[in-house]
């Protein structure tokens, strides 16, 4: 490990122990007005009318007639309003908000707002959705060619479902106005996503604007693209009621409302000649819920992705994602990378059961290695190490000794083992960066020589802070004391881009080590001087084409190896995680234990996603709205994880870093169901797998 | 009016009896470090110690309180036991978002105030009712069994 990986203590830690973090929810509430949503109740009508209770003196109601300037959501399209319009799209579409001084008055009024709606006919099935929001294809060699030259053709349907990132502080924001400006703060990832939503809802200019990220209780996706709709709620109601406005949701508005992971339903095609893949025909269908809202990058990062880490010459990849009349499902760690990884993995593991093969040796066989073109004919520019974090995690897990013990079990306790690996792209896909984010960073040096760091990035408890203090530092020979930075404010930071995408140390981490490079070419003592960095596209990247899907997709890749092992009891159907081992290759960790908690944390959400974490709803109404029955891990349902760094450094990243962020919640689930199907002897497609799951599979293969 | 300890001082509560502790401290006396993460008993972010055992305050009628010694992590943060703990959650850097953090404390110092000496199993068993949704639990159980070995003695 380089120097930089030493860890240090993180910038937030004391406060956070000792309970002084300011989250959202925490900041005083003196002369604010609580607002509570009104929402539909159904999942597609015409607004016919909306009846108010009698509104005591201080109490405001606020809808779409009250958006001064767009009733739309800035977002990649503008098709979600800020409040319904004329119709709601689905259960929990925000019709209107009621605020007041008293928060249980508030919740009261909101209760009594009788709406009249006209049906409509809804779909909650996105393959039975006849709406196509996206539709994306790309084609590689010659597929036909290999399908008829075929020794074998093997075929198989794939799901995954939604899945909540339950952060344990909810979403939450506040908007007040000042000095003729409207101030948003509270748990949001992205505050110039925020920023451009609110100016083209109220109308206003970029100056009349400003936006201030809170202490964030996590976020994992869930404050990318949810915080620019409640924004422009509350920024309308402070603004009519002229007076501060905070939303804050309770849990189950929170889980029932706010965007989840795209549910997916996928179909591979493979065909087999002298024992090896020689072609692919997928096709990949995921349900976007009501709005767009991040579905068509979710989508191109989905199929992108869609072969995995294999060489696969011939290749044909369509992927759509379609309207139904659920929740807007949007942006979720791992970003559409997940699902299909998951339908690959366990494809090439059941292609290789059906020629007789061990999985581990099947998919070795097939790696893409350093040179070869990716899906979209770009090119692995840098080494591709899945073989030596295979051997790791094989040795750490006993892999080999455990999957020749667990042959036909017949008793009740079975165990299972699996493994899986897989690759995350780090930053914008293609060539985002450069054409649409065009991120500025900024460094400021004082008088006494402390030098602030000015980026819009967040920390949400990933260690963001501690990554770019020691770029900083370590850049410019400076103890970490000398180096300021607080949580961004748009009135004082440029736009470095959000924070997602595992883009933040590897992009924007990369920004401000340049900027600290100059600066300390530059450095007067005594003087203040500021450094500005803009984005540089790597030169090295094949030309990315969004229409026809060519070229470098990612300039670099971040690599991991799961193994998960199981037991079953085939009584109950209970699945219980035995062990679990990762090996993940982000590049140079700038923080170890930062890392490693990065990918800890992750790794398990994956682990959930396979084997617990479900989301029933019936006719769009979503069941599960608790803690209770929405589970995901306590410390008593995981065992002691074994968490394995392998380092390759990327030349483009700074200290070599890639990203890290998303990586680990990309293989668990594949590693999971194979494990379980180890140990049930059969074959599985779908994830989550649960006890129920397990009880009808056993009764249906009748042991 | 109900009497009670929070934090080694007496406090009078004249409030409504059916009030729940976790909206009392975080609202009426803004001691916003124990936090609330979904008012159900699910969750143990608003985790407090009543008379020595972890309780989730948002369960909690202020009317069930009197005479009863209440810490929240406000008082808690005082002790030689939290200057432990919070050694070697930095020393792992087990904090990540910091929201289950108060409450993962008042679970760490229950259980080891019970246990001075757990195995990993008894750690994981000690902060079962503490949700995180962040670390996956390794650093957390590694800062408490870091705490145990090293603060020996306080506990
Ligand atoms: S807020 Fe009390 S247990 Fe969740
Ligand atoms: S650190 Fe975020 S929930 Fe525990």
């Amino acid at each position: 490990m380089k120097s930089i990986s030493r860890s240090i203590p993180k910038k937030d830690h004391g406060e956070k122990m000792r309970g002084q973090a300011m989250y959202v929810c925490d900041c005083p509430t003196e002369g604010i007005l609580f607002g509570r949503m009104v929402r539909s109740s159904v999942p597609r009508a015409k607004v016919a009318n909306v009846k108010l209770p009698t509104l005591p003196d201080g109490y405001c109601y606020v809808d779409k007639n009250d958006v001064p300037g767009t009733n739309e959501v800035l977002m990649i399209v503008q098709d979600t309003p800020v409040f319904a319009g004329e119709t709601v799209e689905h259960i929990g579409d925000p019709i209107g908000l009621l605020c007041g001084p008293d928060e249980r008055e508030v919740l009261r009024l909101a209760g009594e707002v009788e709406i009249e709606y006209e049906m409509l006919e809804p779909t909650f099935d996105a393959r039975e959705s006849d709406v196509v929001f996206f539709d994306y294809a790309y084609e590689k060699g010659n597929t036909a060619a290999a399908f008829a030259q075929a020794d074998h053709i093997f075929e198989e349907d794939f799901e995954t479902g939604l899945q909540e990132h339950m952060c344990m502080e909810t979403n939450g924001l506040i908007a007040g106005s000042s000095d003729g400006k409207i101030h948003v703060h509270g748990s949001l990832q992205c505050p110039y996503y925020v920023h451009k939503a609110l100016v083209h809802a109220l109308g206003c200019r970029p100056e009349d604007v400003s936006v201030a990220q809170d202490v964030i209780g996590g976020a994992f996706g869930a404050k990318e693209d949810y915080p620019s709709i409640l924004a422009c709620q509350v920024a309308v109601a402070a603004h009519k009621a002229g007076k501060p406005v905070r939303v804050i949701f309770d849990r189950k508005e929170d889980i029932e409302c706010t965007s989840k992971r795209h549910p997916s339903f996928c179909n591979y095609k493979v065909a087999v000649k002298d024992g090896k893949v020689t072609a692919m025909e997928i096709e990949v269908l995921y349900d976007a819920g009501a709005y767009t809202t991040m579905s068509p990058v979710v989508l191109q990062r989905g199929i992108i992705g869609a072969p995995g880490i294999y060489n696969v010459p011939n290749l044909k990849v369509h992927g759509q994602s379609r309207k139904t009349n659920n929740v807007p499902n949007g942006a979720f760690r791992g970003f559409g990378g997940p699902q299909t990884f998951f339908a690959v993995e366990m494809m090439m593991e059941h292609v290789a059961k059906n020629l007789g093969l061990e999985p581990v040796d099947f998919k070795l066989a097939h790696l893409a290695k350093q040179g070869d073109s990716t899906s979209t004919g770009g090119k692995y520019h840098f080494p591709v190490p899945i073989a030596p974090m295979v051997d790791a995690v094989l040795k750490a897990s006993d892999y080999r000794a455990k999957r020749a013990a667990y042959q036909n079990q017949t008793g009740r306790y079975r165990k299972g083992i699996g493994l899986s690996a897989v690759f995350h792209g780090g930053g914008f896909t293609g060539s985002a960066e450069r054409d649409l984010l065009k991120s500025v960073a900024r460094l400021h040096k004082d008088k006494d020589g402390n030098v602030e760091i000015l980026t819009a990035n967040t920390d949400m408890g990933q260690g963001l802070f501690v990554a770019f203090t020691k770029i900083v530092a370590e850049t410019l020979d400076l103890p970490h004391d000398k180096i300021i930075l607080t949580m961004p404010n748009t009135d004082r930071v440029p736009n470095s881009g959000p924070t997602v995408a595992s883009r933040s140390v590897m992009v924007v981490g990369e920004l401000i080590r340049r900027a600290a490079v100059r600066l300390k070419d530059e450095w007067k003592d005594g003087e203040e001087q500021t450094v500005t960095e803009h984005y540089k596209h790597p030169e090295f990247m094949i030309p990315f084409d969004i229409k026809t899907f060519s070229g470098d997709a990612y300039p670099t890749y971040s690599w991991a190896v799961n193994a998960v092992e199981v037991e079953i009891d085939t009584y109950t159907g209970a699945i219980k995680l035995v062990g679990g081992w990762g090996s993940f290759d982000a590049g140079t960790p700038i923080d170890e234990n930062i890392l490693r908690g990065q990918m800890e944390g992750g790794f398990v959400q994956s682990l959930s996603y396979g084997m617990m974490e479900k989301i029933t709803a019936e006719k769009g109404k979503i069941r599960n709205n608790t803690f209770s029955d929405y589970m995901i891990p306590t410390a008593m349902d995981l065992p002691k994880l074994e968490i394995l760094l392998h380092v390759e450094d990327y030349p483009g990243g700074p200290f070599g870093a890639k990203g890290g962020g998303e990586l680990p919640h990309v293989g668990g689930a594949p590693a999971t169901i194979a494990a379980i199907e180890n140990a049930l002897d059969t074959k599985l497609g779908k994830a989550p797998f649960l006890p129920e799951d397990v009880m009808n599979h056993l009764r249906e293969v009748n042991r | 009016m109900s009497v009670f300890n929070l934090n080694g001082k007496e406090v009078n509560y004249a409030g409504s009896p059916a009030g729940r502790l976790l909206d009392v401290l975080r609202g009426e006396w803004q001691m916003t470090g124990t936090k609330c993460g979904c008012k159900e008993g699910e969750c143990g972010a608003c985790a407090v110690i009543i008379d020595g055992k972890l309780t989730n305050s948002c369960l909690v009628a202020m009317g069930s309180l009197e005479g009863a010694n209440v810490t929240t992590i406000e008082g808690y943060r005082e002790t030689q036991r939290f200057a432990a703990l919070d050694k070697a959650f930095e020393a792992v850097s087990a904090v990540q978002c910091g929201f289950c953090i108060p409450g993962m404390v008042l679970a760490a110092e229950c259980l080891l105030s019970a246990n001075p000496h757990p195995t990993e199993d008894e750690i994981r068993e000690g902060i079962s009712g503490n949700i995180c949704r962040c670390t996956g639990y390794g650093p957390i159980i590694k800062a408490i069994d870091m705490a145990a070995k090293e603060g020996d003695g306080l506990w």
